[in-house]
């Protein structure tokens, strides 16, 4: 198989997940904009994650003096000049998967392009018109359809690990960001971790992540801290936490590159969200930990790179989205 | 030009022509409603294939389909025999003539092709002098359009022994034709086509560099942009070779190798399907994004086998063309099978002063353009037309020729009135390797506008699909 084919089923991968991921911290934001907030506490201070963790916070504020709503939506989800937006991650996805339209199963290019054509129809006041809510369901659907399409039609072969990789590396990166950024801002009292505390905040973190109901039957519980780290990191069972997603890129890489640098830095990482304790992991800091996660993450993705001749991910066609 | 061309199903007494005979009394049975039926069905199919052309730059992604008609052009085996040994032939003392032309040039110290043709003359690649490919092969795959007069006359418009494509409408054409027509096909012998890609593999393969036992071929495309991508994709699917643009492969010591997830990988031939300007910046064009920097030189080295080699459009051009017969004579000894169009030299005084005073019954094109891009159709066009044209002759002459207009052959097509003759042509796809063959087929393209005499799809042609009867 061709390396650039490999990099395009990645890619195309990686930008409809970092789209479905961005739809998800804007829908969080957006909730939490929608809640009664502190006296004093400056407006729009939901906002600020979701440029944070695409990296664009000093392009928005070079064009914008304050964190509105109107802004930061139309900035983040239509803006074709902002390399993170919806509309620039779903155009990139389209690119990659039209060179690849003759690898790719029919329903899979049909599907990448309807999404594109109608990403394309948007404007502001459509969006206004459809509800921002609506806009980001939408989002989410077509990313759920193309997972659909990926595993109900495509063959099983390189291509398809290839694209799934793509899936996993971006979603266990957005899972770490999102998580990383979202706790600094709610900013929990150590020693009260495994106390209840606002449903609200940390339900629209939990919501974001579709975990709300995951939480609630796994726990049984009140929403707490501490528990919601361990559901976003270390349990296997829910499909956006660092572990499952190590799990399936693990998985993949033993099938592609058994030998490779790449499997053995993703083996190393897996045992210690396989085996490792959620009091540890607070005990020495998240934010520590998370930071090294996404190092981490970002090396298989070089690493994987480099195994097969594939665009690196800092100079290559990720643009590096403003990312480090 | 005669007032009724030659219609390939319809005698001028109004009878059948004997290949024509059963598929005439199969239509004249079926209702309009059917063959319309059949027409939208084919439509889809074509659509959902997915072949289209062209507008790859749309931004909206749109794609447009080249029409199809539903009514099989029908060559007779005993035509079809002539037909094919004519363009043999011809590809055959090509072959010959690039090899010549890049060697001693004997053709010219016999006096038979004059020394002015190749000055100054930009299809002439300095480069090429004394080097011998594989096989001593140029011209692996050659697509020659080929006209019919009457009965028994072939004229052979272009021999095109660059990138010629359109195969993948000729293998496409057949497919949905047994689908939409499977009956047709239980009474009539039809030859199948089905084995071009194989052919093409095998014709690929022969021109690897020598010893090898399993030779690596691809593909090279200029990318998803370009308007034959369709087919690039096509054909390397049928072949199952990888298709590569410029930057999967690379040249390290003298050998071409593609970027592989398995690592690099040597590639011994390369069925390119991007033109001589483009393939190496360091040799040709120095801004070219499509070639691969030190392909060239690989190449001379004799470590990898371009098909077609660099270089054939000396064999091509417009003004060459004239000399053709003379090659066949010269170079085979035979006697040409098929004829030439007789053609002006605008850059000739007599020629010139004939051809001012007669453009309104001539085909003016230029030397080096293809496409039917500007040319100029005589009858069909004002008289406002014809002085614009002139204008442009005479600034520059040596940059055209004209032809006498042809009465090209008509066939039955299916249009909005029902059934109606329309102006066809014909191009089969020659293969240069062990032997020289053809696919008993080939592209027919069909005017569809009524009396119109330009089949190229940029200029509203459909194709056919053509049937050669094996008894």
């Amino acid at each position: 198989m061709l390396s650039r084919t490999a990099d395009n089923l990645y890619w195309m991968a990686r930008y409809v997940e970092r789209a479905e991921n961005m739809a998800r911290i804007l829908d969080v934001a957006h909730r939490m904009h929608q809640l009664p907030r502190d006296r004093g506490a400056p407006d729009g201070l939901e906002w600020e994650p979701a440029l944070t963790i695409s990296g664009q916070k000093p392009s928005y504020e070079k064009r914008y003096d304050e964190f509105a709503t109107g802004h930061v939506i139309a900035f983040m989800a239509l803006d074709p000049e902002n390399p993170s937006s919806i509309y620039s991650t779903l155009h990139g996805a389209r690119e990659n998967a039209r060179a690849e339209r003759f690898v790719l199963p029919t329903e899979m290019f049909e599907s990448i392009n309807a999404t594109w054509l109608e990403m394309q129809s948007l404007n502001y006041a459509k969006l206004v018109e459809w509800g921002f809510r609506e806009f980001f369901e939408w989002v989410k659907e077509r990313s759920h359809q193309f997972r659909g399409t990926t595993v109900g039609t495509m063959l099983q072969t390189d291509a398809f690990h290839f694209t799934r990789l793509g899936t996993f590396i971006e979603r266990a990166d957005n899972t770490a960001r999102l998580l990383d950024v979202k706790y600094h801002v709610l900013m929990p009292d150590e020693d009260r971790l495994d106390e209840a505390v606002d449903y609200y905040q940390w339900g629209a973190v939990l919501r974001a992540m579709s975990a709300f109901k995951a939480y609630r039957m796994i726990y049984r519980d009140g929403i707490k801290p501490r528990q919601v780290i361990e559901l976003l990191t270390l349990r296997k069972e829910f499909p956006r936490s660092l572990h499952h997603c190590f799990n399936e890129v693990l998985d993949l890489l033993e099938t592609l590159a058994p030998n490779s640098e790449g499997t053995r830095l993703t083996g190393e990482m897996y045992s210690r969200l396989r085996y490792g304790k959620v009091q540890d992991i607070t005990r020495r800091g998240l934010h520590r930990f998370l930071t090294d996660f996404i190092n981490r993450n970002s090396m298989v993705s070089n690493e994987i790179a480099k195994t097969f001749y594939l665009t690196p991910e800092s100079q290559g066609q990720s643009q590096s989205q403003g990312r480090k | 030009m005669p007032s009724s061309p030659f219609d390939e199903m319809t005698r001028p007494d109004g009878r059948i022509r004997k290949p024509y005979s059963i598929y005439n009394k199969w239509v004249s049975k079926v209702s309009s409603e059917l063959l319309s039926h059949k027409n939208s069905q084919a439509d889809l199919f074509f659509r959902r294939i997915g072949i289209t052309f062209a507008v790859y730059g749309d931004t909206q992604g749109g794609e447009r389909l080249i029409p199809f008609d539903v009514v099989p052009r029908i060559i007779a085996k005993d035509e079809w025999d002539i037909l094919s040994k004519g363009v043999c032939q011809r590809v055959d003392a090509l072959n010959k003539f690039i090899h010549d032309i890049y060697h001693g040039q004997e053709i010219v110290k016999a006096g038979k092709l004059p020394k002015s043709l190749l000055k100054n003359n930009d299809q002439f690649r300095p480069e090429m002098v004394g080097f011998e490919p594989p096989k001593n092969v140029y011209v692996q795959i050659a697509g020659v359009d080929v006209v019919r007069t009457n009965e028994s006359e072939f004229h052979v418009l272009e021999d095109n022994l660059r990138t010629p494509s359109g195969v993948s409408y000729m293998l496409e054409n057949r497919d949905v034709m047994t689908r939409l027509f499977p009956e047709l096909f239980d009474q009539h012998p039809v030859a199948p086509v089905n084995h071009y890609a194989q052919e093409l593999l095998e014709t690929l393969q022969y021109a690897a560099p020598d010893n090898l036992d399993e030779p690596t071929v691809v593909l090279l495309t200029p990318g998803q942009y370009n308007s034959a991508y369709f087919e690039h994709a096509f054909l390397a699917d049928e072949m199952g070779i990888e298709l590569v643009q410029g930057q999967d492969l690379f040249v390290d010591g003298g050998y071409v190798y593609m970027r592989t997830v398995g690592g690099p990988r040597r590639v011994d031939v390369i069925y390119r399907r991007i033109d001589d300007d483009f393939l190496d910046p360091m040799a040709f064009r120095k801004d070219s994004m499509l070639g691969v920097p030190g392909l060239f030189e690989a190449y001379k080295k004799g470590h990898v086998t371009l098909a077609n080699a660099v270089g054939t459009g000396i064999a091509d051009d417009k003004a060459i063309y004239d000399y053709v017969p003379q090659m066949i004579d010269f170079y085979l000894g035979e006697k040409p099978i098929l004829k030439n169009v007789h053609t002006y030299h605008l850059d000739d005084e007599d020629d010139r002063k004939y051809v001012l005073e007669h453009l309104s019954e001539l085909v003016v094109k230029e030397v080096h353009g293809s496409g039917g891009y500007g040319m100029l159709v005589g009858p069909k066009s004002s008289s406002k037309e014809i002085s614009d044209y002139k204008d442009r002759i005479l600034d520059n002459p040596a940059n055209f020729i004209a032809q006498p207009t042809l009465a090209l052959s008509t066939c039955p097509t299916y249009v909005d009135q029902g059934i109606a003759p329309r102006h066809v042509d014909l191009r089969p796809f020659v293969l240069s390797g062990k032997t020289t063959k053809v696919v008993p087929g080939g592209l027919t393209r069909v005017a569809l506008k009524e009396g119109s005499l330009v089949v190229n799809s940029s200029q509203g042609g459909g194709t056919k699909d053509t049937w050669v009867l094996e008894r």
